[in-house]
């Protein structure tokens, strides 16, 4: 196997954006996925989103831990910088990065594995800390390059390829997400790019931690019948509990939304989304109804997607921790460094 | 051979007996500090259990007009506030010695010694007399033992009382009743005993010019100093004072004058792995960031640490090394992470270590630490230990060269990288093994998606051999650059030319020069190398080259240090020998002078 770098072709008249890039300008490497994988649809949406959001790709950070879903962010954006971490610590890495150098966009990408089972921990914490980033679960039931074992997300009763039948209760990262108390929790399917890249913008203008499970599956160990996370089941019981629009700032609110069936939320840097409600009694505000309404629908056996809870007002980390408005890579060492005089003022302590 | 002396005039060692979580702690750093303001060379250490009150704790004083502070062994003044440990605390004192006690109850007629001086005062009695309320009276009936000790040793009175003045400058109530209690105590001994105590204080003027500090708040403040912006951790003894320290220190260094906000940012972690993470990718963003941890956080960190020296990320870590393996003792110190932490993970994996022997050396140290990590573009672990980094050592005044800036390494701006071609973020253009990086945000074509995963120059993923191969070869190379950058050892020639040297890293420093001083004495003359970093520079082969038996003096039960010389470097293994002790408290000088003593008898007699 080699791996190469993708040709950056420009096309005359290709269309750019208001930074004068192209789609490809978005792109990364050549996926080393198996043709088909639910995960390279993410990619794409997330390419998609990028350059429509006129996001200069090298002020993004992209993260990741281990797994096919973690080796994705080789294939969207090679001028971002990115760190590949070891398995289910990346929320630790990106906290690190966010931390001293807030104005760039942090992006992780990981997978059930990666953040149900190992990593629970850190992606609990991280959600805690309300860490600014977007925070992408590429949701497969299974853990894909270890070659097909049941995941931590995986459904009671959902059949392995080698015909294993899973007993265990899955972990919801959804449910979890509600429950530990996120600000941002949306499921999406990467079979529906339509949904899938407005929540993509939402989450990287929400300022805090922006769950995104996404539905993704594996054509290779997780595709047959009697699974439920197979792109059949996925379609057939996927249900929109909000249809969800991304404002840009400059862009004014149209009429055509109604009174009562749909709220705007206010990002933070003027962005705003509206949010259809597909049926009245869902409030994407409320987290104990938003809880029980999944809950409900789960139990059908609706996989209910949608931007389904924000919270725009909770602070991030950084307000929480009181931080300078600068970036802390950028503090000039000279505001640092207490100096030679300080320290020998300080020393009269210590005698 | 018999080396356990008489204490003297200004050299003396006392140890104070008390049960911990009843303010003792207090009463003991005012003594150490008055004998300090003295001018005498002191140092005090704390003996304490992992549990928060109830449980029996030491403090021992050492005391010693030339400067020595490691441990004697020795007890010429001991105060046993704790009746649960009287009977060994009595055993403990040596021949000729002094034992204050608190009279207030009776004590059993079997406990004496003749060969002790055995003095009781009704310190309880006293206090419950002129005190209110039960927390007042246990506080001052340890105050009060500072008044007996004043008595019985000359300590001078207007130190004490200037003392307490800057201690309470808030509270002047306080320093009545503190001072009032002293006065007890003091006027108890004079009265009923003959004071001073033949083994005194006299004044001196050996304290100028030198502070009373513990390793962790010099290895905090070295951070402060070196720049560093972030810090992730997640608590554990001996290491929580590190990371207090930090925060003090920023809180009043590191605040905007203008908006109150702060210029670092402390992250206390869900766990150490969580800690080591973001401390990556902190800097792998470009701050200075570090974490500090002991020996059960390092065994967590490891996944990360190999990640770090694979990826090519410079942190700083200290490991504030307690008494192994697992939980072990917690409050009590060793040298026992040396080979888990030069080889921290799996695979081909090295990492650069320092090995500060006081606190000056952990303030010093850390801001190198923070140089060597991004010259190197590695993780560093500073080898701390619970003695350094928890007690208080008495050092020459810590300097600040404001001329000082931090090495960057090589890191490559916008305009640099504009004028590229092409960026490789591990590519060796120099030949040094160590490659350009970039900081995130900076430039377009500064960006590479790093990993942990086999990969070539440009960071991609990688299963070819040659490649995989060329990447570490090259880390390879890098770490022999190293070997030049690192803080090289201090070597202390003997007055003759000799064929004994001894080897040592770290807290071990005090004991062994001392013991090396008495052994000079005793005509046995010995070289004394102290390493202060591995990789293991030429100076360390040159010194095993030079001497036909070398010592090697570490605390843990392994021979670790001996190991990693063996492995290291060019050295028969029966021409080092081990001088091991690792029973939780810091190494004592006897110790090292009768190992060597008697190795150097016997191969005189064969
Ligand atoms: C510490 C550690 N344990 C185990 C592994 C092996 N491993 C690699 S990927 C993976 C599971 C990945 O599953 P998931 O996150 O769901 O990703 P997917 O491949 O399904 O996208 C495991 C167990 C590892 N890399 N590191
Ligand atoms: S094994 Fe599954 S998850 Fe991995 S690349 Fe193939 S389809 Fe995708
Ligand atoms: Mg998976």
């Amino acid at each position: 196997m080699t791996f190469i770098a993708k040709p950056k072709i420009s096309y005359a008249g290709q269309p750019k954006n208001a930074l004068g890039l192209s789609m490809h300008d978005y792109e990364g490497t050549i996926s080393t996925l198996c043709a088909g994988c639910g995960h390279d649809s993410i990619s794409a949406a997330l390419i998609q989103a990028f350059y429509e959001l006129e996001v200069a790709p090298h002020k993004v950070t992209k993260f990741s831990g281990i797994g096919c879903s973690s080796k994705t962010p080789a294939y969207f954006m090679s001028s971002a910088h990115g760190i590949n971490a070891v398995h289910g610590r990346m929320p630790a890495v990106a906290t690190g990065s966010n931390a001293v150098n807030k104005s760039l966009y942090c992006i992780g990408v990981s997978g059930d594995g990666d953040s149900l089972s190992i990593g629970l921990g850190q992606f609990a914490h991280a959600l805690r800390r309300n860490l600014n980033m977007l925070y992408i679960i590429e949701n497969n039931g299974v853990y894909g390059l270890t070659k097909g074992q049941f995941s931590a997300s995986a459904d009671v009763g959902t059949k392995a390829k080698k015909g294993e039948v899973n007993e265990q209760q899955p972990i919801d990262p959804v449910i979890t997400a509600l429950g530990l108390g996120g600000t941002f929790i949306a499921r999406g399917f990467s079979g529906d790019k339509e949904q899938l890249v407005p929540l993509i913008k939402a989450g990287l203008k929400h300022e805090g931690f922006a769950v995104l499970d996404v539905l993704s599956p594996c054509v290779t160990f997780n595709d047959h019948e009697d699974s439920t996370k197979s792109y059949a089941h996925t379609r057939q019981n996927f249900h929109r509990a909000t249809r969800l629009d991304f404002i840009p700032p400059a862009e004014p609110i149209s009429a055509q939304y109604e009174e009562g069936e749909s709220i705007c939320v206010n990002l933070h840097g003027g962005s705003n989304v509206m949010l259809r409600k597909a049926g009245q009694e869902y409030d994407p505000t409320d987290r104990a109804r938003a809880f029980a309404y999944i809950e409900q629908h789960q139990k059908r056996g609706e996989i209910v997607t949608g931007l389904l809870y924000v919270d725009a007002e909770r602070e991030d980390m950084h307000t929480l921790a009181n931080t300078i408005d600068e970036d802390l890579i950028d503090v000039a060492f000279e505001d640092l460094c207490p100096g030679s005089a300080a320290l020998a003022d300080l020393q009269e302590r210590f005698r | 051979m018999e080396i356990v002396e008489k204490g003297g005039i200004n050299d003396l060692v006392i140890k104070l007996a008390t049960v911990n979580g009843t303010g003792s702690a207090s009463a003991n750093s005012l003594l150490m500090r008055a004998i300090f303001r003295m001018g005498i060379p002191v140092m005090g250490r704390n003996f304490f259990p992992s549990n928060i009150q109830g449980l029996p704790t030491w403090f021992e004083i050492r005391v010693n007009h030339r400067g020595h502070l490691s441990r004697s062994g020795r007890v010429d003044l001991m105060v046993a506030m704790n009746a649960e440990t009287y009977r060994q605390d009595l055993a403990d004192v040596t021949a000729g010695g002094t034992l204050v006690y608190d009279s207030t109850w009776p004590r059993g007629t079997t406990l004496v010694r003749d060969d002790v001086k055995i003095l009781g005062v009704p310190l309880a009695g006293m206090c419950n007399e002129a005190f209110t309320g039960v927390r007042a009276r246990i506080l001052m009936k340890n105050i009060a033992y500072v008044g007996v000790l004043a008595a019985l040793l000359d300590v001078d009175m207007d130190v004490l009382r200037t003392l307490l003045e800057e201690t309470f400058a808030s509270k002047p109530k306080l320093v009545d009743a503190n001072l009032e209690a002293i006065d007890l105590g003091y006027r108890y001994a004079t009265d009923h005993f003959e004071c001073p105590l033949e083994t005194h204080l006299t004044k001196l003027d050996k304290t100028d010019e030198h502070i009373l500090i513990d390793g962790n708040t010099a290895a905090a403040l070295g951070c402060v100093y070196a720049g560093a912006t972030f810090a992730a951790w997640y608590p554990i003894t001996p290491s929580t004072s590190l990371m207090d320290g930090f925060r003090n220190f920023c809180q009043h260094f590191r605040k905007d004058e203008d908006t109150g906000k702060n210029r670092f940012c402390i992250v206390q972690a869900e766990d150490e792995l969580g800690a080591i993470g973001m401390v990556i990718g902190a800097g792998w963003s470009g701050a200075r960031a570090f974490t500090a941890t002991s020996g059960p956080g390092v065994s967590l960190m490891n996944e990360f640490l190999g990640f770090a020296y694979f990826a090519e990320v410079p942190i700083v870590l200290f490991d504030v090394q307690r008494a192994g393996p697992s939980t072990g003792m917690p409050t009590r110190t060793q040298q026992s992470d040396i080979l888990s932490c030069a080889f921290a993970s799996h695979g081909d994996t090295r990492h650069v270590l320092l090995f500060p022997a006081n606190p000056a050396e952990c303030f010093s140290l850390s801001v190198e630490a923070f140089d060597l990590a991004e010259r190197l573009q590695t993780p560093v672990i500073v080898m701390s230990d619970l003695d350094i980094g928890m007690n208080d050592w008495m050092c020459p005044k810590l300097e600040w060269n404001d001329e000082y800036r931090p090495d960057r390494g090589k890191v490559l701006d916008a305009e640099a990288l504009e004028k590229l071609p092409q960026f490789l973020r591990y590519q060796d253009v120099d030949g040094d093994g160590i490659c350009h990086r970039t900081y995130p945000g900076v430039h377009p074509k500064g960006g590479y998606f790093t990993r942990g995963s086999g990969h070539n120059e440009s960071a991609r993923y990688t299963e070819k051999p040659d490649e995989y191969q060329q990447v570490m070869e090259r880390l390879q190379r890098k770490f022999k650059t190293a070997t030049a950058l690192v803080p090289k050892p201090i070597l202390a020639n003997a007055a003759q030319a000799t064929p004994w040297g001894v080897i040592t890293i770290g807290g071990c420093d005090g004991a062994v020069r001392e013991a090396v001083e008495n052994l000079g004495a005793k005509g046995v003359h010995i070289d004394y190398l102290r390493i202060r970093a591995f990789p293991f520079g030429a100076e360390v082969q040159a010194f095993l080259d030079g001497h036909e038996r070398v010592f090697v003096v570490e605390q843990n039960r392994d021979a670790q240090l001996k190991s990693l010389l063996s492995l290291e470097l060019d050295v028969e293994k029966d021409r080092l020998v081990s001088i091991l002790h690792y029973s939780g408290a810091p190494l004592d000088w006897p110790t090292v002078f009768t190992g060597i003593f008697e190795q150097v008898k016997k191969s005189a007699a064969a």
